[in-house]
């Protein structure tokens, strides 16, 4: 777990250096949430009532492009060759890229939950179920994302191959998330609970499956 | 010898399809009656129900070679899952747009959002829609192989989803439950889905078969072609070699 860790720690490290994740993939979140509210023409009710399923949409363009970032800084200086000669196993070179993308993705989220509430003068009734559901599912996400994101590597055509692989099942996720946020938001009558059920099933599903697969496709990084 | 993908085994299986095609389409248009409540919209899931089978064989297929490509390292393995998720996305294409024929006048609209298998089928469609995108842009044959293999198997966690969703979902779709199983279908129209499903599970092998063996030919192309430009680089070198020799103290093309 140390070496998990230390990996993770890099990560944020270089974060809070470059402070890409704050200057640019949280502004784009925001611009998502105000254009989003521009197309629906500012119209209250129907943001409030939408806020869940706008809200993970946005999180998932934002979480694409942080984990874009995350595969960028072992790509620039072929980090990604030092990480393979470092000994580490895949599981916790894996463990380490998703831990970090999962708390940068979640600072991100808690500043839209802000902008949500300001913008789309949405409340949090439940806010215990928020908070599970936005966890699973974002940890859900960067599972997914920090593998297919290596996936992705070598390849000219990354920044349009990554949306179009993982998008796709991240969907069962997307819904998940967005049931258990209106149940939490008090937008519908769903139990929530039970979908942040099926988000632990995703997130668990991922995980394994990650730590699995990532030292095959790390040796061809 | 041109290669060629038709076999003796191929041409009478396609012959037995053709013949099983116009069978299908006799008991599906002629000797089976109209429903009562769906009347001529029901001959559509003579089609629709075995190609949505079928798309779950091709994925299946295609995550069984995915798992043994990382198993084995096989090249025959990894064609084998790419036709397989081919076959798969075709008739996994064919169950959405059979399904949204039957849909507008039985449900009275081409598309439900609300409904949770056409959400997983699309999903399950567009994740292998994916997969075969992938493959066209990795150009190295072995690490496409590993890579896409993983996908592969990441995708075929959809299937138990799509398959189960109108049971674990209930209330969030508008498809019935499996009626195969309790034997709910009148008798002609059971035997004709029965046709159905074995003349397109022929369809499947005869297209499974010549995908997989224009794979097979696209590899070897691959291969042979870069055994060529190997062999013709070094033929131009020895060239060089012989010239240089030749002509002490004339520069070589390759010095330029």
């Amino acid at each position: 777990m140390r070496v998990l860790w230390a990996i993770a720690e890099k990560d944020l490290r270089i974060e809070v250096r470059s402070k890409v994740v704050a200057s640019q993939v949280l502004p784009f979140a925001m611009i998502v949430l105000v254009l989003f509210g521009l197309a629906l023409d500012a119209d209250r009710a129907t943001l409030r009532s939408f806020t869940p399923g706008l809200y993970w949409v946005a999180v998932l363009f934002a979480a694409i492009l942080a984990i874009q970032r995350s595969v960028s800084v072992e790509t620039a200086s072929s980090a990604f060759e030092a990480l393979r000669l470092s000994g580490a196993a895949g599981w916790q070179v894996f463990g380490g890229k998703a831990l970090a993308v999962a708390a940068q993705l979640l600072a991100v989220e808690a500043v839209m939950a802000l902008g949500v509430v300001v913008l789309y003068r949405s409340s949090f009734d439940d806010p215990v179920l928020v908070v599970t559901a936005a966890v699973g599912a974002t940890v859900a996400i960067s599972a997914a994302g920090s593998l297919y994101g290596v996936l992705a590597v070598g390849m000219g055509v990354r920044d349009t191959i990554l949306p179009m692989l993982l998008l796709p099942i991240l969907a069962p996720v997307l819904v998940a998330a967005t049931r258990a946020f209106d149940d939490g938001l008090g937008t519908a009558a769903v139990n929530g609970w039970s979908w942040c059920g099926l988000l632990a099933f995703f997130a668990g599903v991922y995980l394994v499956v990650g730590g699995a697969a990532y030292s095959v496709v790390l040796e061809d990084a | 010898m041109r290669p060629s993908t038709s076999s003796r085994a191929t041409r009478l299986l396609g012959a037995a399809l053709t013949v099983g095609l116009v069978v299908l389409g006799l008991f599906a248009f002629v000797f089976t009656e109209a429903d009562l409540v769906q009347l001529d919209a029901v001959r559509l899931l003579y089609v629709h129900v075995p190609v949505a089978i079928l798309s779950y064989v091709g994925f299946s297929v295609c995550a069984f070679g995915s798992a043994m490509v990382l198993w084995k390292r096989s090249t025959w393995w990894d064609i084998t899952a790419a036709a397989g998720a081919e076959l798969g996305v075709l008739f996994a294409g064919l169950t959405l747009v059979t399904g949204a024929i039957w849909g507008r006048p039985i449900w009275n609209t081409w598309w439900e959002w609300g409904d949770v298998r056409l959400m997983t089928t699309l999903m399950m469609f567009l994740v292998y829609v994916g997969y075969l995108a992938y493959r066209r842009v990795v150009p190295a044959a072995d690490v496409r192989a590993r890579r896409s293999a993983i996908i592969g198997l990441v995708g075929v966690l959809n299937i138990p989803i799509v398959n189960r969703s109108v049971e674990w979902w209930e209330s969030r779709t508008l498809h019935q439950k499996s009626t195969l199983g309790e034997l709910k279908i009148e008798d002609l129209t059971l035997f004709t889905l029965m046709l159905g499903m074995v003349v397109f599970a022929l369809v499947f092998a005869w297209l499974m078969i010549h995908r997989f063996r224009v794979g097979w030919l696209e590899h070897q192309a691959e291969t042979v072609g870069l055994v060529a430009a190997m062999a013709e680089r070094r033929a131009q070198r020895d060239a060089e070699i012989d010239e240089a020799l030749a002509h002490p103290g004339v520069s070589s093309g390759s010095d330029r």
